[in-house]
């Protein structure tokens, strides 16, 4: 049996995103929505987090912190790419620092889209994230 | 029963009375923050989960030391139950905590080494409290082992409520509440990243996990021990403290280590010291 379905813990980074996003983000720990409920971890330290929950994108400075974190997480690990910014770049993405999305640096497997995005759909990309955790579990084992 | 087969029973119910316990104080937190928090096997499924993830090591020490950690966490509690000296239980246990310091402290990162230092001095303001608290217990009752004192009929909470007092204080510590969980940082608090436990993943962090959940299950025969005429009144008033416990940490900021020496340094020299010198006079 794999726990890693009911016990998904995340790091979340903010890349150059306006706030809005993260927000949204620390929104679902709120009574409201209240992501504990499924076992749901903000740790605040790659080597304790299954999923990288990014919200902005990548700019000149931050490429090589968004690299270090994500090689910092042990294995399986999954990217969930949160808000416009952080799945191409968003209304940032002409910026002359600008990189563009967060897939420019590491591998992305899921992507949230909106402006900002809703918790909903957040705690739905995790809920996707989970899946693509497993999958990577299941390839590892 | 002979002492020896609680000994062993300790070593495989505790984890779960642990993890339990770990399961209860989420819920209650999550209500008392108007949430309606995880289920109730939570820390069981965390544990699940970090035990089949990578754990990457960052040391050849590390993993060897932390399984001293666990083992001396189990071994403080079959010894306690399957009658050794009770002074000799305080020492083993502080042996255990060691352990944990010096796993975090090998590690290069600033802040696993700066929650190890920490550990070091919750270490500091605790111990002498509960070598103090067992010297006591066995001065009260005459005997020097849990049965012993479980068999005597002196009530150790009635002679020495000053030490339940402080025993109190210094469980917030051991527990690793708020206001004095200063040397982890367990969610939802970020302070240090993750303190001791910032450099271990995967089974190591399980490891610590169990350990205190071993811990947990000590403290609690630990007030079994000040509640000595009936096991059931014991775990009763286990339960209340925890439940205050839970109230406190969710209701205090964490306090600077120089806060956490004094207070509980105060507590141990002034309730549980005051406590046994007045004993001492009134027995003359
Ligand atoms: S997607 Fe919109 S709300 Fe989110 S960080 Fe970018 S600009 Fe801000």
């Amino acid at each position: 049996m794999s726990f890693f379905s009911r016990s998904p813990w995340i790091l979340h980074y903010d890349g150059s995103s306006c706030n809005g996003c993260d927000i949204e983000v620390l929104a679902c720990l709120t009574p409201l929505y209240d992501v504990e409920r499924f076992g749901v971890l903000n740790t605040g330290n790659p080597k304790h987090a299954d999923i990288l929950l990014v919200t902005g994108s990548v700019n000149e400075r931050n490429i090589e912190i968004v690299e270090n974190l994500y090689r910092q997480m042990p294995d399986p690990k999954v990217v969930v790419a949160v808000g416009a910014c952080a799945c191409s770049g968003g209304i940032f993405a002409r910026a002359y620092n600008i990189q563009g999305g967060i897939d420019k640096v590491i591998p992305v497997d899921v992507y949230v889209p909106g402006c900002a995005a809703r918790p909903e759909s957040i705690i739905d990309g995790v809920v996707q994230g989970i899946a693509a955790l497993e999958a990577k579990r299941k390839k590892t084992a | 029963m002979t002492p020896a087969v609680y000994g062993v029973l300790f070593v495989f119910l505790a984890p779960v009375f642990g993890g339990l316990l770990a399961g209860v104080d989420r819920r209650v937190s999550a209500r008392m923050q108007g949430r309606i928090g995880p289920p109730l096997l939570q820390p069981f499924y965390d544990l699940g989960k970090l035990l089949q993830k990578q754990a990457r090591q960052v040391n050849p020490v590390v993993e060897p030391l932390l399984l001293g950690h666990v083992f001396f966490m189990a071994v403080s509690g079959v010894l306690l139950l399957s009658g050794t000296d009770l002074i000799f239980i305080a020492f083993v246990f502080a042996l255990a905590a060691l352990f944990l310091v010096l796993a975090a402290g090998s590690v290069n990162s600033p802040y696993s080494f700066a929650g190890a230092e920490r550990e070091l001095v919750v270490l500091l303001a605790s111990e002498p409290f509960f070598i103090l608290m067992m010297a006591a217990i066995c001065k009260v009752t005459g005997a020097s082992t849990y049965a012993g004192v479980l068999a005597s009929p002196q009530l150790v909470a009635v002679q020495l409520p000053g030490v339940l007092l402080a025993f109190l204080l210094v469980a917030t510590i051991k527990l690793r509440k708020s206001p004095f969980d200063i040397s982890t940082s367990h969610h939802p608090h970020q302070e240090l990243v993750s303190g001791l436990t910032t450099d271990m993943s995967g089974r190591m962090l399980a490891y610590v996990e169990l350990a205190h959940w071993y811990e947990s299950a000590l403290l609690c025969a630990f007030m079994v021990l000040l509640f000595n005429w009936s096991v059931p009144l014991g775990l009763l008033a286990f339960a209340i403290a925890y439940a205050l416990e839970v109230l406190v940490d969710n209701s205090t900021s964490r306090a600077k280590w120089q806060l956490v020496l004094r207070s509980t340094w105060a507590a141990t020299l002034v309730f549980s010291g005051g406590n046994v010198l007045a004993l001492f006079l009134l027995s003359r």
